[in-house]
Order: C-alpha cells, then structure tokens, then sequence
C-alpha cells in the first residue's frame, strides 16, 4: 500500500517551523499607491515557453489531445468537427483566464486598505517564501492553499506579489461567474472558472485538463487550487478531492516534465469572516448566491476586528519524489501520449494518499490561536464556566496541545488569564463574561417571542460558530481522541483489541476528519506515542492501560469526541427510525435535522452538532461507504436504500457496544 | 572542394596506415608467446596478400593501449605549456594543439590541470592470475594446429571492452577474472574443431571480435569455473568473394570495419556500414551486438546489411540454404542470430550487400535557434524521407564541447572558425549561443543528386529557423565522435570519468526523454556527493520513420568521492532508468550485454524471455558459450 511509505517518516511532534513576519506593518508604514505600482519582475521557471493568455489558447485548442477528443465528440454525436470545435473554443473562452498586472495593481492597493482594516496582522513564514521562489525557478509550480474563506486565494496572489513571485492562474467555481463584474475582476486577477460539475461532459474535461496541463508543462505560472474543492464551513478540512490533482501530476506521470512541485498552504485565521454566514448555512438556510452585493455588505465588516492572520508556505513536495517506487511511468509508454486514459487503480490509490497528505501537511502548519482551545473547553461546557477555572483549565490545555505538536501560537510570558481576555474581545459576539462566568452568547431575537424551534436555531447558530473555532485544533486531537474512546469502550487493554476498537472508529469517522487512506496502523501508534508522551497511557507488552493521572486527559479527548458519536448515531436512528425503507437522498438532510431537532427539544440531545448538515452528509457518506446504505439513482432522483439491521449495528459500535458477530461490522 | 581534398586525403592516410601496419607484422612475426603452427586453411579462395594486411595485428598489445582507447602512438595530453595537443601522425587532429581544449574542460568539470590521477603506466604480468587450463583441451587444439597463446598480455587484451569500469580498472592496474586461453582459428573450419573440442571438454568459449564491447559482454563472468576461452576471430579477416551481379560479398566474421572497406574500396565497392567504433569493429561483433552505422539512411542497419550469416554452435552449424532476398519461411533465424552477443555461437561467414562507392560526398551543417527546433526538423526530414546518409543534432552542450576542439593550425579549420565568429555577429544575432545547436550532415551520391537532395534539406531546415553553417562544421562535428573515445582517457588522466549510452524513442517523446534523462544525471550526481556539475548532454544521431536514436555523453570530475566508478556505475543506472520510463529503447545498438541484463523481462516481457531462453537451453544446452549475457 503506497501510504505506508508516504507516512513513515513522519514524526508527529518534532516538527521544526519557521518563523513569521508580519507583512501589513510595511504597509502601515510606507504608501500603498507606490506599493501598488512597484516593479514587478518575478523570478519564472527556467524552462519557460514565454507565451501570453491568448496564446495559450491557441495551444490549447490546437493540441493533439483536444483535437483527439474534439473528433471523437464528433464522431458520437454526428456533430461536425468544426461545431465541435467551436464548442470547445466557447467553453474555453468562458473558462480561461485573463491575468493583467494592472487588475493585480488595483488589487494590491484596494487590498492593502482592506486588510490594514480588517486585520492586526498578516503573517507569513518567508523562509516559505523563499523557497517557493526556487521551487518557482526549478519546476512547475502547484500552490494549494486550505480553504477556509473567500479572502484565501485574494490572499495568495496578494502575497505573490507583495514578494515579487509569479502570478498564478486560480481554479474557482464557476459560482463568482453570476457576479458579473467581481467575476471578471477574479479573472483578470488570475482566475479561470470550473463548472461545478461537468461529469459525463467529455469536451469539458479535454479543454479543462488540457488548459490545466498546458499552464503547467510551459511554466506558464503556478496553478493555484484548493484540494478541498470548496470552503470548509466547519473549519475542519475536507476530505480532498483529487481530479485535479490528477491532473496536474500526469504531466510528470507522462515524461512531459521533469517533476512538479506541490506546495501546500496553510491559512488560518484568528477570525473567519463569514463565521456565522457558515453555521446558518450548516444549519439550513440556504446558501446565499455569491452576488456582487453580498460582497459589497461585507464593507460592513470592514470596521470590526480580525485578528490575525497567518499564512505558512509548506516545502515543496516533489511529485517525482512522492511516485518514485509507487508509479511505474512507462505503463504510459504504449499509448500515445494524448490520447486520454484513465488512470489505473495503482494510480489513482496514489493520487488519493498524496491528496491526503497534502491536507495532512496543510493541516500541520495551521497556526491554531489561543481561541481554538478556549472554544473547545466552552463548549465542554454549555451551561458557561467560572473564569478562573476556564484559565486554569486553558493553560492545562495548551500544554496538551503542544506535546501534540499543535502550531500554537499563544503570546509569550503573557500570563493565561490576559490571553483569555484578549480572546474574549476579539470573540465578544461568540463568548461574554458575565458575573465571573464566561458562556456563549446567543443572540437576542429582537421583536416578537420566539418559539422554542427558533430559540434553539439560534442557540445553535452560536454553538456552531464556536465550534467553527474548535475544529481548528481537532486535528491535534483526533488520533490520540479515538484512542481514548477505544479505550472506553474496548473489552479489554490488550493492544489488539484497542486497534480493533481504534480501527473501527476510525473508519467510520474517515469523512468527517482528514485520516489518511491506509494508514491506520501508524495513527493508532502515532496516537500510543502521544498519549504516553503526554504521560496519559502507559504501554506495557501486550497493553495500553491508563496512567493515575490519565483521567483529565482522556476524558477530555472523549469529550471532544463526543459531538461527533453523537450526532452520528442520532443519523443512524433516524435512519432506522424511519418508516420507510427507502428514502430520497434529498429529503435525508431535512429529516436527520428534523429528527434531531426534536431530541434537542425533548431534552435528551445536546450536541447542536446533529443539526449540521455538514455532520448528516460526512455520517451519510461513511454508512454508504461502508455498505449499510445503498443509493439507487432513478432517473434524476437517488433513493437511499437503508439496511437497518446494518446500520444499527453501527449505532450500537458508535455507542460503545461492538458486538462481534454483526455481519457489517466484518467489513470494518 | 572539401570532399575532393577529403578523398585524396582519406587515401593518402590510408596508404600511410598499411606501410605502419605491415611494418608491424613483419617484426612480429618471430616474437609470438606460444611457438604455433599456423595451418592455412583450405579455403577456396587461395589467401592474397592484401587481403591479409590488417590494420590491428595478432598481437595487438604491438600498437594499441592495454588501459585506454584505440592506438598506443595517439593520445590527447596537456604539453607543458598546458596546452592539449593529440600525438602520433594517424588522424587529421594528430600533431595539432588545442588551445581551446584545456579552459572547456577545466571550465566544465571544474578539474585543475595540477591535479592529476595517472594511469598505471604499465602492465604488470605478475598480478596476471595464472591461467586455468583444461590439458586435454589444449592439446588436443594444439594437434588440430590451432593457434593459441597463454601469455599475460594476450589474456588480458581480451578480458575487457571500453566500459568505463573495464577501463578504469586497467588504468589502476586491477585485474579480475580474465580468460584463461587465447586461440586464433583462420577459418571456419577451425571454428568448428574448436567449439567441438570445447564441447567435449567442457570449456568456456567467449567470442572476441574488435574487442570494442560497451556492455560488459566481453567480461569473464566471474563465478565461471571452468576454463574460459578468448576465440578471437580477427585471423578470419579474408573477404571471400565479390558478387558484382548481385552486389554481395562473402566476407569472414574477423574482419574489422577499417579492413573491410579498405578492402573493398580497392574493388570499387563499399557497404556502407560505419558505426564510430569502425577502426576496431568487426563484422562478427557488428552482427552479435545488432550494430548500427552512421550512414544506415542509405546503407541500412546491419540486419539489413547481411544476406547471409554462418554461425558454429555447439549443436552445428547454423545457415540459411541460399541467397534469395528476403524468405518467408517462418520466423527468420537470422533474427537468432542477430543481438545474440555470443551466447549460441560463433559467426564465422557473413554474405553482405556491397554498393558502388559513391561518386560524391558532401559535409554540411545547420545552426538551430534551440534543440526544440532542432528536433523538429529531424522529425519534417524522417518524414519526408529525405534524410541525408547521416544527420546528426547535437545538443548545446555539445556543440560547446565541439568549439573546444578547435584546433590552433589547420587550413581545414580555421576558414571554418573565423567564419563562424562573423555568423554569430551577423547572421547569429538573434541566436542565443547558450541555446542554438547545430546538425551535422553528410550527403553522397552522385554530384548532381547530392547538391539537389542538399536544397531539400536545407530548405526544410529553414521553415525551423536553421541556418546553412558550412561544410567544415559538419566534417568536423564527425570528427568528434572519432576522437571522443581519446579523449575520456584524458579526461580519466585529470580526475574525470565519463561514458555514453544510447537509447531509441518515438519521435513525440525525444524532446522529453533528453530533458528528463540530463536532467536525472545532474540530479543524481548531486545527491550522490559529485561536486561539480557534470557534463550531461546529448545528441539525436539516427533517424527513422517513427523515432530516433539519442545519444547521451554523461563525464564529471571525481575528487571527493571515494568510489567513482560506484558512484558513476548508480547514476547511468538512474538514467536508464529513466530512459525506460519516458518510453525509450533498452538499447538502440549497443547491445545489453551484462550491463543491461536486469531490465530484460520487462523490455521484451517473460514470454520474450522465456523464447530466448528456449532458444539458448536448445542450441547450448551446456552453456559452452558462458559469457552470459543478455539472459
Ligand atoms: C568508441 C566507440 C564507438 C562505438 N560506436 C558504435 C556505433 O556507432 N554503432 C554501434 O553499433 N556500436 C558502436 N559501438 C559499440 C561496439 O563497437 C559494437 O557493439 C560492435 O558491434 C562490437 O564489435 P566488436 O567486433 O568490437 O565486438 P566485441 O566487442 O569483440 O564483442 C561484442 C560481443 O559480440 C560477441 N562477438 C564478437 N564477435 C563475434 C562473432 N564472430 N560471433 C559471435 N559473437 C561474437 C562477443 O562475444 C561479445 O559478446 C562503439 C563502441 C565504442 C567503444
């Protein structure tokens, strides 16, 4: 299995980082018109074939491998070539970008006035910089930056600039493109635009993975897009998607060029911007269309804080590195090169894992801010806690983390109960203190009573929020946290049986947190050789057993956990409770959230968590995967066929009871 | 006229050669290790005496280096002036200085003209392991009146070919395992007595042609137990007959390149058949290893040369019943034959195709903006199958290292360079000389054609933005791949190893393969400690209908690493490696040998491999002909 060598080397803990700097102070100090308009000359690959957008077109359309598929559309569907062509060329158009120095101008000035407004800081890591800079000059380039909020990849090519690198070209959803103007803005700054879906459409994909090829084989610029496909409301990362990572490692699979070079990107933000935009959209409302004036409203932002903001330029991953013993190249030697293939099962397994890793890596250099921890323990705590506990139990915490490995970054010698308060304030619409006691705070409805429906929406309107920030740290946590919930709720503390336990846990959460494909056996030690380092387990020959001061931190892990167990086997009752055996995949969302609306209300639910739909579709996913839920697609509609007996077994493994017949659990 | 002085010139050192040459075998005569008897053969063509004076003696330790390449009088070295020069009278850079020679190569490889790594001066017979000999075997050659030698220096002549490992090991006077036995058959028929006799007595027999193997073929395997036994074919050097109504001649496997067309130029005829390594070559070696000539666009590759080959094996004799052109009688055992390396047999009559010699020869060359270009033009000519008997594109590096090899006195040359300098300002402006490349062509043919067949190509080469760059330019850069083998030994007196490989690959992916492939090696031997840069380039030197032949000259300079040839040996590795994984050739015409045994399986696939097998299993079921290559 390629992970196994992909992981092996990794050291969860001893990770040497580098240091920030801060780039607005620059801009605090010295004119953002003269900024704007510096001299430009980035360092470019060395192999560059100079070329401008409009002919890179050219090529794109002129190339075998379009022309190939451009006559095999046309030999299925009776079209002539030169309609189909002119087809291509019309999705071409609408796709591609139109980088011009001057859109990048007017945005390093607009910008440059956004982010001194919005953010006390900008922090970028330049030894990152710096090597990205050589990264740029030896090989292509990919940049994939986390995803988190719309500013991201504003961002990116801000920062490009700001250090004199190559422009990139952005993949962006086609979704910007109903904002007419701030579409065209995103495309002369770089952006080319993908169909959310374009499954089947064959001309589609030649032209999008021929445009994405050609950039990339010329050094044209650094490809720049977002493993994850979409923002993450969550905070957590999502499971990446790899059709075009695919892409743009097929040039090396195919010999076209030496290597490529993945740079992962981690932006973490002390504030999210549309933090409660995300969590009524979990909950429900539907998502706003990206219109020019939704854009527009948030100036209103523009007077509140921030915070900090940090970007962390990964090392460079060589593709060639990555493949060497996993991709024999010249299984491409026997068709000609443009002709498209689909990759074999070897590759795409390793595209999956490299995806992984990719995330994993981002994951890694997230800069987590005192916050991320003080949220975790509130929402431990939903009736609020005493302030001075919360201190204490927020200093005890961030020891934690840190024996984890977590990129904390908590102000030096402050003491804890200042690092708190200064949290407070940056999260005032989150977390207030009031009479010694800090909670969440949950809005007021202004007007009319609410009914008791609404007055939880709006509860959960704010536990989501917070758990936004909460979910920035779980990564830390999760493998040392499954094994604290194996060892509640395993048989015994023979190792074995933990992994069992671990495993299947582990299995069932693979969508909900970034668990690398294959790599199980290294979390489960990874997660042993925290939980000793950290003095909560001791391991003895054959067993892992709880240390005498293990209690707090394992109890904490489960805790963290516990959202997650929760609101999945809330799905899985639903789904069991339901009447029918079958169930229209678009109704699942409304009755899982329905049904654990209800709980909530009755009282004997308390994870808000249930109500994401974020949660419903992760938990959905893996009952598929796992086989207890079957989808029939009849025409336009998919039915969700539920094996109850399946997926109640499920349940009973998420609720501590693995019973060791049931056939599903077999598969695990 | 170039091509006039180049004929009278080519016949002038001809003639030169022969008298050097004959002088050799008279003093030879009486000074033979073993005392022998030599038996003529009864051939039906009585032995002439011209046909008997070979440019490479029996004893070729009388004119040739036992630790480097080629003649013992010609070699490169840096005068006391630091200044390279190229001693002896044989080639057309002897007796010239180099002036640019020495800041290339310091330059390129960072070596220091101080520091240097001498080779062995000497042949040291006592660290010769004494031979293994199977007496009954020996005796029984020596009653057939076979011709035969136990001396050191004999054994050792033929325990090698031009590896670079081979060689370095030769330079620092290491010896492994060498053949035990040298014997000398003159004719088929002794070739026949001896592979019986070895067959009987259970020994080794190792075929050994010109001795200019570069897959360690020619390499004593050094688990083999039983005695080994060079069979040097170069006493089987008459040509047989001349078919002037077919155009064929019947030659004997022994022959070497130089001989060969000597030979048949004095009759009027050619075969067209010039791999760089012709000097040494032999006709049973061209066959074994599946050679390649510079001018096969008009010639043909060697399997398209013979007519008809004789092979001894252990089962018999091996032969087709006539001469027509082409059979179809099943998979043709000439295929057998051909790329078998020694492993079934000895070649011991070949029936070649023979032309006219050509009326007319012309060199040229091309400037090209890049290599892209460059290759894109090669790949228009393939197409309209207008390729000139060679064409040839060197990369940039390449033609850098070609300048270094400007000579300091030389009517040839100098018209040539300085008229180049006025290119570049002119013409050249626009070219980057870090980036342009050149062709290099040879035309033949009669007059007329050749100037028209020129126009052609010319004429394509400009919609690539080439650029005509004179005669002297091509003649020379043909010049370089004569002398290159000369040269490593310089290189290896300074602290410089280097070696070439070759590989074919479909025309689509040649731009491809050479990146790549140069830039593994500078990678590779980076990782691998080499401190300077090392010199990676390549060449495109054979074009066909769908693909080309590349060419790869990889050197660098070792101080710092404390085992070279290691180091060297992993990164040709990689490299091939590579070659492999952007969809090039095992091999083009080098041949696997032992050095490229291992990817076999995977080149030709175990179906492939099962057949040889079953062929080698059946034809030598005792592995009498153990140089185990290629299985
Ligand atoms: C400087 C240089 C340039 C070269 N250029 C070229 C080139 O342009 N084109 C090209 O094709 N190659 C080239 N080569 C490689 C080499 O010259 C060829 O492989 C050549 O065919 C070997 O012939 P040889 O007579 O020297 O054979 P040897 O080196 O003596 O033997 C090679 C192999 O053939 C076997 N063999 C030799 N004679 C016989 C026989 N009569 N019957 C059966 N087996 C036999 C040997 O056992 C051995 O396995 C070059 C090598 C060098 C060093």
């Amino acid at each position: 299995m390629a992970s196994k060598v992909l992981y092996s080397l990794r050291d969860p803990v001893s990770k040497k980082r580098d240091d920030f700097e801060d780039i607005l102070e620059e801009r605090r100090n010295s004119s953002d018109l003269r900024y704007a308009l510096k001299c430009y000359t980035p360092a470019v690959y060395r192999n560059l074939v100079p070329c401008t957008a409009s002919m890179l077109k050219n090529l794109v359309l002129e190339s075998d491998a379009l022309r190939y598929v451009i006559n095999q559309v046309s030999v299925e569907s009776g079209e002539s070539p030169e309609t189909v062509q002119e087809e291509a060329s019309q999705v071409l158009e609408e796709m591609a970008h139109r980088l011009q120095l001057s859109t990048i101008r007017f945005f390093a000035l607009t910008l440059s006035k956004a982010f001194k407004a919005l953010y006390r800081s900008v922090r970028v890591n330049e030894e990152g910089v710096q090597r990205l800079q050589q990264a740029i000059q030896e090989h292509p380039v990919v940049l994939l930056p986390s995803h988190r909020s719309y500013m991201d990849f504003l961002m990116m090519s801000y920062l490009l600039f700001t250090y004199d690198l190559a422009l990139p070209v952005i993949a962006a959803g086609m979704d910007f493109m109903s904002m007419k103007f701030v579409g065209e803005m995103l495309r002369m700054s770089g952006a080319f635009f993908i169909r959310r879906s374009f499954g089947g459409d064959k001309l589609y994909w030649a032209v999008f993975s021929e445009y994405v090829k050609t950039m990339l084989r010329n050094g044209y610029a650094p490809v720049e897009f977002f493993l994850e496909g979409t923002r993450s409301r969550t905070a957590k990362s999502l499971t990446p998607k790899t059709g075009l990572l695919n892409i743009v490692m097929e040039p090396f699979f195919k010999g076209e060029v030496f290597d490529v070079n993945l740079v992962p990107v981690s932006i973490s933000y002390e504030r999210i911007l549309e933090e409660s935009l995300y969590a009524r959209e979990l909950l429900g409302v539907p998502k706003p269309k990206e219109s020019t004036s939704g854009l527009l409203k948030a100036r209103r932002i523009l007077s509140e804080d921030f915070g900090t903001m940090h970007v962390y330029f990964g090392a460079p991953v060589s593709v060639r590195s990555l493949a060497q013993g996993h991709i024999s190249r010249s299984q491409y030697n026997l068709v000609p090169r443009h002709v498209p293939q689909r990759p074999v099962a070897d590759t795409q397994a390793f595209v999956n894992d490299v995806a992984f890793r990719l995330v994993r890596l981002q994951e890694e250099n997230m800069v987590l801010k005192p916050w991320a921890l003080i949220s975790t323990l509130l929402l431990q705590n939903p009736d609020g806690v005493e302030l001075s506990a919360l201190t204490q139990q927020a200093d005890w915490l961030r020891h934690l983390a840190l024996s984890f490995g977590a990129f904390l970054d908590w102000p030096d010698g402050e003491p804890c109960s200042k690092v708190i308060s200064s949290s407070l304030t940056i999260h005032r619409n989150l977390a207030r203190v009031s009479e010694g006691r800090v909670r969440l705070v949950v809005p007021e409805a202004s007007g009319a009573e609410l009914s008791a429906e609404e007055a939880e929406f709006h509860r959960a309107v704010s536990v989501l929020s917070c758990a936004s920030y909460r979910n920035q740290s779980l990564h830390v946590f999760v493998r040392p946290a499954l094994l604290a919930v194996a060892m509640q709720t395993a048989n015994s503390n023979r190792r074995d049986e933990l992994y069992k336990s671990f495993n299947i846990l582990r299995n069932i959460f693979s969508n909900e947190f970034i668990l690398c494909p294959g790599a199980s056996v290294q979390d489960f030690e990874e997660a042993c050789y925290l939980l000793v380092k950290c003095g909560a387990v001791q391991e003895l020959k054959q067993e892992v057993v709880m240390s005498s001061s293990g209690q707090t931190t394992l109890s904490f892990l489960c805790s963290l956990l516990e959202p997650f167990l929760h609101g999945y086997q809330v799905v899985c009752r639903c789904l069991c409770e339901d009447p029918q055996e079958d169930l229209p995949e678009k109704n699942f969302v409304p009755a899982v959230r329905n049904f654990a609306l209800q709980l909530i209300l009755a009282g004997s639910l308390r994870y808000y968590e249930a109500l994401s739909s974020d949660l419903q579709k992760n938990a959905l996913a893996a009952l598929i995967r796992l086989n207890a839920v079957k989808q029939l697609k009849t025409g336009d509609r998919v039915l969700l066929k539920i094996d109850k007996m399946a997926v109640n077994s499920l349940e009973d493994a998420l609720g501590g009871n693995i019973p060791t017949q049931k056939p599903v659990l077999a598969r695990l | 006229m170039a091509s006039n002085t180049d004929v009278s010139e080519r016949q002038r050192s001809a003639r030169q050669r022969l008298r050097i040459i004959a002088g050799h075998l008279q003093k030879s005569e009486g000074n033979e290790h073993t005392a022998l008897s030599a038996q003529e053969c009864k051939a039906e063509t009585p032995r002439s005496n011209a046909a008997k004076v070979t440019a490479v003696p029996k004893r070729r330790q009388e004119i040739m280096k036992w630790n480097g390449w080629g003649y013992s009088d010609s070699r490169f070295l840096f005068n006391k002036k630091g200044q390279a020069e190229f001693t002896g009278k044989r080639y057309r850079l002897s007796g010239l200085i180099l002036p640019s020679l020495k800041d290339w190569f310091e330059g390129t490889f960072g070596a220091n003209l101080q520091h240097k790594s001498p080779a062995t001066a000497s042949l040291n017979v006592s660290a010769v392991p004494p031979p293994t000999l199977n007496e009954l075997f020996v005796e029984e050659l020596k009653a057939a009146g076979v011709a035969l030698s136990t001396g050191p220096e004999d054994r050792v002549f033929r325990s090698h070919g031009h590896c670079l490992h081979e060689v370095f090991a030769l330079r620092e006077g290491r010896i492994g395992r060498i053949p035990d036995l040298v014997v000398w058959p003159n004719c088929h028929d002794d070739v026949v007595k001896i592979v019986e006799l070895a067959c009987k007595h259970n020994v080794c027999l190792i075929p050994y042609g010109g001795g200019t193997s570069v897959s360690s073929a020619l390499e004593c395997p050094p688990e083999e137990t039983r005695s080994i036994v060079s069979l040097d074919t170069s006493q089987m050097n008459r040509i047989l007959w001349i078919d002037e109504k077919n155009l064929t001649a019947h030659v004997e496997a022994g022959i070497i390149g130089q001989d060969l067309e000597r030979q048949l130029n004095e009759s009027g005829y050619c075969t067209g058949h010039e791999p760089d390594s012709m000097e040494f070559s032999s006709l049973g070696g061209w066959v074994a290893t599946r050679a390649s000539g510079m001018k096969k666009n008009i010639y043909g590759n060697i399997e398209d040369l013979v007519v008809h080959i004789k092979m001894v094996t252990p089962r018999g004799v091996i032969e087709k019943s006539c001469q027509g052109p082409r059979m179809s009688t099943g998979p043709d055992i000439h295929h057998f034959i051909l790329g078998s390396e020694g492993t079934l047999g000895v070649v011991t009559e070949v029936t070649m195709k023979i032309r006219p010699v050509p009326e007319y020869q012309k060199y040229g060359s091309i400037v090209f903006p890049n290599f892209q270009q460059g290759v894109a033009c090669l790949r228009e000519v393939a197409k309209q199958r207008c390729a000139p008997a060679s064409i040839r594109l060197m990369d940039n590096e390449q033609f850098q290292f070609g300048h270094a090899l400007k000579p300091q006195v030389s009517s040839i040359f100098t018209s040539f360079l300085d008229g180049l300098k006025k290119f570049y300002i002119t013409k050249f402006k626009g070219f980057d000389p870090h980036h342009l490349c050149v062709a290099t062509l040879l035309f033949e043919g009669d007059r007329e054609k050749v100037l028209q067949h020129e126009k052609q190509v010319y004429d394509i080469a400009a919609k690539f933005g080439g650029l005509a760059a004179g005669e002297d330019n091509g003649q020379r850069g043909y010049m370089l791949t004569f002398v290159i083998a000369y040269l490593r030994d310089l290189g290896m007196d300074y602290y410089v190893i280097g070696e070439s490989f070759e590989t074919s690959v479909p025309w689509d992916r040649v731009l491809d393969l050479c990146r790549n492939v140069k830039e593994r090696i500078v990678r590779e031997c980076k990782e691998r400690g080499v401190q300077f840069p090392p010199l990676s380039t390549c060449r495109v030197t054979q074009t066909y209908d769908v693909g080309a032949c590349v060419y790869f000259y990889f050197a660098f300079n070792y101080r710092g690493l404390s085992d070279p040839i290691h180091v060297y040996e992993q990164v040709e590795h990689t490299a091939r490696e590579e070659i492999l994984a952007n969809g090039g050739s095992l091999s083009h015409h080098h041949g696997v040998g032992k050095l490229r045994k291992e990817w076999m399986r995977e080149t030709v696939s175990s179906v492939g491999l099962g057949m040889l097998k079953s062929i080698k299993d059946y034809v030598d079921p005792n592995n009498i002909f153990g140089n185990r290559n290629l299985l």
